[in-house]
């Protein structure tokens, strides 16, 4: 997994609470048995609108989605995140994550940062007023930070502890795992026998 | 001070604890299905690791597999890649798989109970956020991502972050004709989506108790629909008497000592949760949603809500959209809301007992003429059982379909899907935009409300039948 530091990108304002993963990407569109290619699967019914934020071309090169509460909902497809990371998302900022989702995004190295509610309605603003301007995610410092002058937005985000460290030193967690070999095999010599088995 | 079940169970499994980390959990049954483990095999190949369990592990074909003509091969050729690269990857890795075709092939999630293979006081994970059905045994169960999977198949367990518990207990007992999924439902509409964010529940209370397991089940698997980790239901003779006797279930003495243990799986009298919710199941009545999230909903005898009454500005948004996207009238009754077609099945109500429950409702009526009915059995044990029971004699007197096993119409994922605009009454868990087919118009309800709403093409309960 690549390191995240620190990401400077578009910021696409998307504004809508509960955005759900059949939303983020609809089930038609998880048939790829790779991790790849699912870009064109991304919010795919509402980028039939042309109105819709992704269509405008000012934002159609944007890596930082900013959305409202209760991102990612739903199903624990990962095509959610694959979708956002395929398009040329690095980071989602959310007042509220899903837990799923948010699990995912750490696995795959898409920061998602949550912010207070005031926070993502500030950079709504901003986004909107100034079309394709960019929103700068520090991990090292949790911050995030747009625009500049007197009305610049700069604030902190949170996430949790292991998931930043994992990110800053793009870890992967099988690895980790797997280093802790001795403890594993001592809790299984320790579970009870009649525990179910498939084969 | 005492633990409360989840605790005990979570504890149980912390293979390595270290503060400031997560703990590293021993998962006790890894189920797999073709859409979400692809990726995780191939990340596997490709590190050059094994599974590190297969005898704790089982794969079925659910999600995009067709329900008619089931001996043939599938049609759509992305679905076949994908049902073949689980078959290609369950053979070289030693795992075992029901595939399309097999007595034990159906939805991941009403497969492991029906072998006895969910068990109290286990770890249970699944690539599916409806896993958290199996918390209906006292398990803690939960969907998780791709990575995870891939995770969980090298090392047999899965780092995480211990959730806080949470105690939602349901006082009285449930009305007559009023099911597990109208509490369930009249719960999320209380909490919305994402009121048990970040934590484990456990479901209590005497209106608990009284349900069946097929009922716990229905209420365990929704939890992921108001954002909760996982949901639990502390282990009884109800639960014993259902396991007892399956495929999977210990034999003899292991029977013996696998009871004494699951009967210490009760929270503790001293125990403190970090949150509890208190509902009263006398006051219940059939429920269905009206939006496009499963927290909108209302009684069905109430009408579709005024966007303008809503004091939250985000949920005012909200509802205008659903109700857009519906096609709905504010102040429409829910009983007058035209249905085109009822789908009963998915992991949330296609087991026998629901089949049952929407039979005797059916028996000796016919489905109404510009209504269609779909009735999708949750496995192939499920649809033999019921085919012995002749109600799928029922069914198509009736005028109904009945279909092969399979998650079907619960997701726009193989041929069962809605047109556009089509409006559904579904006994499934999701009426998010496009879920059941791109354009299509969800309302989630009980299955005694689906069967109803067959017979007279608007939304109905059993009680409008007479
Ligand atoms: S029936 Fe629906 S919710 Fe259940 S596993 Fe299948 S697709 Fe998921």
């Amino acid at each position: 997994m690549e390191k995240f530091t620190t990401h400077t990108g578009v910021g696409v304002p998307l504004r809508r609470s509960n955005v759900d993963t059949d939303q983020i990407i609809p089930a038609v569109y998880l048939k790829r048995v790779t991790r790849t290619g699912f870009e064109d699967g991304l919010f795919a019914a509402w980028r039939n609108d042309p109105t819709f934020v992704l269509n405008d071309e000012a934002y159609a090169a944007g890596s930082v989605l900013v959305a409202g509460p209760d991102f990612g909902t739903g199903s624990s497809r990962e095509h959610a995140v694959w979708a956002l990371q395929n398009y040329g998302f690095k980071a989602v900022i959310s007042p509220r994550f899903a837990d799923i989702f948010r699990g995912n995004a750490g696995k795959s190295g898409l920061l998602a940062a949550q912010v207070d509610e005031k926070v993502v309605q500030r950079l709504w603003d901003h986004l909107e007023e100034h079309p394709g301007a960019t929103v700068t995610l520090d991990l090292e410092a949790r911050t995030v930070r747009a625009g500049d002058g007197p009305d610049a937005i700069e604030d902190s985000f949170d996430i949790d502890d292991y998931t930043r460290w994992r990110l800053l030193e793009g870890l992967d967690d099988i690895g980790i795992t797997l280093g802790h070999e001795d403890a594993i095999e001592s809790y299984e010599a320790a579970r009870p026998s009649w525990k179910p088995a498939t084969l | 001070m005492g633990k409360t079940l989840a605790e005990k169970v979570w504890d149980e499994h912390v293979v390595r604890a270290r503060e400031g980390e997560p703990d590293l959990l021993y998962i006790d049954l890894h189920l797999l299905h073709e859409v979400t483990s692809p990726q995780a095999f191939d990340g596997l190949r490709l590190a050059g690791r094994t599974v590190r369990r297969p005898d704790l592990t089982l794969a079925t074909e659910d999600h995009n597999v067709p329900t008619v003509d089931w001996d043939k091969p599938i049609a759509d050729p992305v679905s076949r890649t994908q049902v073949e690269t689980l078959r290609r990857n369950a053979a070289e890795f030693g795992v075992r798989l029901h595939p399309l075709g097999d007595i034990e092939q159906g939805i991941v999630h009403v497969v492991g109970p029906q072998l006895g293979l969910t068990q109290p006081g286990m770890t249970i994970v699944c690539g599916d956020s409806h896993t958290s059905t199996h918390g209906a045994f006292g398990a803690i169960a939960f969907g998780i991502g791709t990575s995870e999977v891939e995770h969980v198949l090298a090392t047999q367990t899965l780092p995480q972050a211990k959730p806080k518990t949470m105690a939602v207990t349901v006082n009285g007992s449930l009305p007559a004709g009023v099911t597990a999924k109208d509490l369930v439902l009249t719960l999320i509409a209380h909490t919305g989506t994402g009121g048990g964010q970040g934590y484990i529940v456990e479901y209590r209370g005497p209106a608990i108790e009284e349900l069946s397991m097929e009922g716990r089940m229905t209420v365990c698997n929704m939890s992921i629909e108001w954002g909760a980790k996982a949901g639990l239901i502390a282990p009884d003779q109800t639960t014993f008497d259902y396991i007892e006797g399956r495929p999977e279930a210990p034999k003899g003495e292991d029977w013996t000592a696998a009871v004494e243990h699951w009967k210490t799986l009760v929270t503790d009298d001293d125990a403190e949760f970090d949150e509890e919710i208190v509902l009263d199941a006398s006051t219940m009545t059939p429920f269905v949603t009206w939006g496009t999230n499963p927290g909108q909903g209302v009684p069905l005898g109430a009408a579709v809500p005024d966007p303008a009454g809503f004091e939250d500005g985000g949920d005012r948004v909200a509802a205008e959209k659903a109700l857009q996207y519906m096609g709905l009238e504010a102040g429409t009754p829910m009983r007058e809301v035209k249905v085109d077609t009822v789908f009963v099945g998915s992991c949330t109500n296609g087991r026998i007992e629901d089949l049952r429950t929407a039979a005797a409702i059916i028996k000796g009526r016919h489905v109404d003429k510009d209504t269609r009915l779909l009735v999708v059995p949750g496995s192939v044990r499920v649809r033999l059982q019921a085919e012995e029971e002749g109600l799928d004699v029922v069914f198509k007197e009736a005028g109904a379909e009945w279909r092969g096993a399979g998650c079907s119409m619960c997701l726009g994922m193989n041929p069962d899907q809605l047109a556009p605009g089509e409006r559904s009454a579904s006994t499934s868990n999701r009426n998010f935009e496009g879920r059941q087919g791109k354009g299509g118009r969800t309302h989630l309800v009980s299955v005694p409300v689906a069967a109803a709403t067959a017979i007279r093409g608007t939304l109905s309960s059993p009680a409008d039948l007479d």
